[in-house]
C-alpha cells in the first residue's frame, strides 16, 4: 500500500456560494514509501492547497485522499494522520508556539499525551538530527531563519511522521538557511522519512528524485526533473522558469550547439562541452546569439 | 532590538539559585500571599520588613540589585504623579502644615501617606517582578494552569488561558520588531514621530497601529494552523514534558513565606504587645 493515494481530488473553495474559487481540478498521484518529491507550480496552482489535504487541515470537495490507508475525511482518523503526516510551513515565526526551543519541539508529543520522559528523549533526537541540541534553551526569535525552520521541523520529527510535507519552507529564508533546511530534509529522507517538499525555487526541485508540476489545479507533469526540465518550452508556457543550468544548456541548444538533452548540474555540462570541444563541434557557430 | 531593552519587566534571568528551582507554584501562592499582606500593612515598619526578607530574596536568586531597581524605571512617572497628588489631595483634614504651595496644602500626615503609598507599590512591582525574573515564561504559564485547575468546574478555562499567556509571550518580542520595522518604514517615507505635541504624536501612530494589527491577525490564522498541524486540540488528552511536582523545598520555602506576610501584615502595636 502506497503512503499517500489521491484520488481524482477536487477543492473549491466558499463552494456554493458566488465566490466559489476552484482551487484543485482533479488531482490523482500517489506516493510511495521513502519518496522524495518537489512539487513545483506558479501562484495560484493549487500547491498549497493540496498539502493542505495530505494532513486533513483541508478536506476534499471531491475525490479522496488516503494517508497510510486512512480516509482523511473520516473524523476519527483526523489525529491519526496529522501524527502521519507533518507539516512545516513557509512562515517560522508563525509556526513556534513556545518561548523556549525544547518546550516548542515538546509541543506536538504533548499534544499526543506521550508521557513526559519519552517526550523528553524524542525531543532530544529531534534536535540533535536537525543539528539544533546545542540550542535546547535558546529563544526562538534570537535564532536565524533556518535555524528557526530546522526547529519548526525537529517539532515535526518529535512526533515521529511517516511523511514530512515542507509548505514553501525555504521561500522566506537567505540563501545559508535554505542550504541547511535542504541539507536536513535530505538526511531525514535517506533515514526513511517520505519528504514531500513545495517550493518554487526550481533548484531545489532539481536536487529532488521525483518532480511534479502542477498548473490550475490539475498535475501537469510528473516525473524525473531531467524530463520535466527537458520540456523547456511547456515550461515556459506555465510560467516557470529553468534553473541556471538547464537554462543555459537550453539556450546553447537553440544558439546551434548541440548539448546534449538531460543536463542538470554545472560538471555534467561542463562535461559535455569539454567534449564537444575536442570534437570541435560547433566551431565558429557558437557566440553570435543575435537572434 | 532597541524597544525590548526597556521593558525588563516580565523578563527571565536564567539562573541556577535555589529560588528559581522552586516549583512555579510555589512562587506565586508567595507572591499572592506578599501582594495581600502589602495591601494590609499599617505601618512603615512593615515595609522594613518587607525590604528586608525581598533583599533576602534577591540575594538567594543571584539577581543584581541594580538590574531590579532598573525594572522600576518604567512606573517612576507613576510614582511621582501618585506622591504628589497623595500628599496635596489627601483629604487628611488638620495636622501639621509643612508647606504651602498657593492654595495646596501639604501636612505632614499626608506627605507620610503619599510615601507609604508610594513604598506600597514598589513593593508590588519588586515582588511581581522577582516571580518573573526566576520563573521561565512556561514555567509560570504552567504553575497558573495548575493552580486554576482545581476551578474548572465552575468554568474557569485554565488550559486555554495559560495557552494565551505562553503565545502572547512567544510574540511579544516578534510583535515588538515587527513595530520597528514599520516605523522605520514610514520613516524612510517622511512620517515624523518625534515632533509636534501629544495628539499630533499620537496621530502618526495610527498608521503603525494599522499594518501591525493587520499582520498580527495573519500571524494568528497561520500559527491556529501550524498547531491544529502539530495535533492540537486544546487541553483534553495532554501531557506535559515537564510535570510539575512539590518537592521538600517548597514546603520549607511556603511555610517561610507564609510566616513573613503574616509578620509584615501585623501592625507594630501588636508585636509590641506580643513582645511584652
Amino acid at each position: 500500500m502506497a503512503l499517500i493515494e489521491i484520488q481524482n481530488l477536487h477543492h473549491t473553495y466558499h463552494a456554493g456560494t458566488p465566490e466559489a474559487v476552484v482551487a484543485l481540478d482533479g488531482i490523482s498521484l500517489t506516493i510511495e514509501r521513502g519518496e522524495f518529491v518537489a512539487i513545483v507550480g506558479g501562484n495560484g496552482s493549487g500547491k498549497s492547497t493540496l498539502a493542505k489535504h495530505l494532513n486533513a487541515l483541508l478536506l476534499p470537495t471531491e475525490g479522496e485522499v488516503r494517508v497510510d490507508g486512512l480516509d482523511t475525511r473520516e473524523p476519527a482518523s483526523t489525529w491519526e494522520v496529522r501524527q502521519r503526516v507533518g507539516m512545516v510551513f513557509q512562515n517560522p515565526d508563525n509556526q513556534l508556539v513556545a518561548t523556549v526551543v525544547e518546550e516548542d519541539v515538546a509541543f506536538g508529543p504533548e499534544n499526543l499525551g506521550l508521557p513526559s520522559r519519552e517526550i523528553v528523549e524524542r525531543v532530544e533526537e529531534s534536535l540533535r538530527v536537525v543539528g539544533m541540541l546545542d540550542y535546547r534553551r535558546h529563544q526562538p526569535h534570537l535564532l536565524s531563519g533556518g535555524q528557526k525552520q530546522r526547529v519548526a521541523i525537529a517539532g515535526i520529527l518529535a512526533m515521529r511522521p511517516q511523511c514530512l510535507v515542507l509548505d514553501e519552507a525555504t521561500t522566506m529564508l537567505d540563501p545559508l538557511g535554505q542550504r541547511e533546511v535542504m541539507e536536513t530534509i535530505h538526511t531525514l529522507n535517506r533515514e526513511g522519512v517520505t519528504v514531500i517538499h513545495i517550493t518554487h525555487a526550481m533548484e531545489e526541485a532539481a536536487q529532488c528524485p521525483r518532480m511534479i508540476v502542477l498548473s490550475s489545479g490539475r498535475v501537469a507533469m510528473d516525473g524525473l526533473p531531467v524530463d520535466v526540465f527537458s520540456r523547456a518550452d511547456d515550461l515556459h508556457r506555465l510560467r516557470l522558469v529553468l534553473p541556471p543550468i538547464p537554462a543555459l544548456a537550453s539556450q546553447l541548444r537553440r544558439d546551434g550547439l548541440p548539448v546534449p538533452e538531460r543536463i542538470l548540474d554545472a560538471d555534467d555540462l561542463a562535461s559535455a562541452i569539454a567534449s564537444l570541444a575536442t570534437e570541435r563541434v560547433g566551431h565558429g557557430r557558437v557566440g553570435n546569439g543575435a537572434d | 532590538m532597541e524597544l525590548t531593552r526597556y521593558v525588563t519587566i516580565g523578563q527571565y534571568l536564567p539562573r541556577e539559585s535555589p529560588i528559581h528551582r522552586l516549583d512555579p507554584r510555589t512562587k506565586i501562592a508567595a507572591v499572592t500571599m506578599w501582594t495581600v499582606a502589602i495591601f494590609v500593612v499599617r505601618d512603615f515598619s512593615g515595609y522594613a520588613l518587607l525590604a528586608l526578607v525581598l533583599g533576602g530574596v534577591v540575594v538567594a536568586a543571584q539577581i543584581s540589585p541594580g538590574y531590579l531597581l532598573r525594572g522600576l524605571r518604567p512606573i517612576v512617572f507613576l510614582l511621582l504623579f501618585t506622591v504628589v497628588l497623595n500628599i496635596f489631595f489627601s483629604g487628611l483634614q488638620g495636622g501639621t502644615v509643612l508647606f504651602r504651595l498657593g492654595p495646596l496644602l501639604a501636612t505632614r500626615e499626608a506627605v507620610l501617606r503619599a510615601l507609604f503609598i508610594g513604598c506600597r507599590l514598589v513593593g508590588l512591582v519588586v515582588v511581581t517582578s522577582l516571580l518573573t525574573f526566576t520563573t521561565s515564561p512556561m514555567e509560570l504559564t504552567d504553575g497558573i494552569e495548575r493552580s486554576l485547575r482545581p476551578f474548572r468546574r465552575l468554568g474557569v478555562p485554565a488550559h486555554e488561558l495559560a495557552m494565551m499567556m505562553t503565545i502572547a509571550l512567544r510574540f511579544i518580542p516578534t510583535l515588538l520588531e515587527e513595530t520597528e520595522k514599520i516605523i522605520k518604514a514610514q520613516m524612510a517615507r517622511g512620517a515624523q514621530f518625534d515632533q509636534g505635541n501629544v495628539l499630533r504624536r499620537a496621530r502618526a501612530l495610527v498608521p503603525v497601529l494599522v499594518p501591525l494589527f493587520v499582520s498580527a491577525f495573519r500571524r494568528a490564522d497561520e500559527l491556529a494552523l501550524a498547531m491544529l498541524a502539530r495535533c492540537y486540540r486544546g487541553g483534553e488528552h495532554r501531557t506535559r514534558m515537564r510535570e510539575l511536582s512539590f518537592a521538600p523545598r517548597d514546603g520549607i520555602a511556603l511555610a517561610v513565606a507564609t510566616v513573613a506576610s503574616v509578620v509584615f501584615a501585623l501592625p507594630y502595636e501588636v508585636w509590641g504587645r506580643l513582645l511584652h
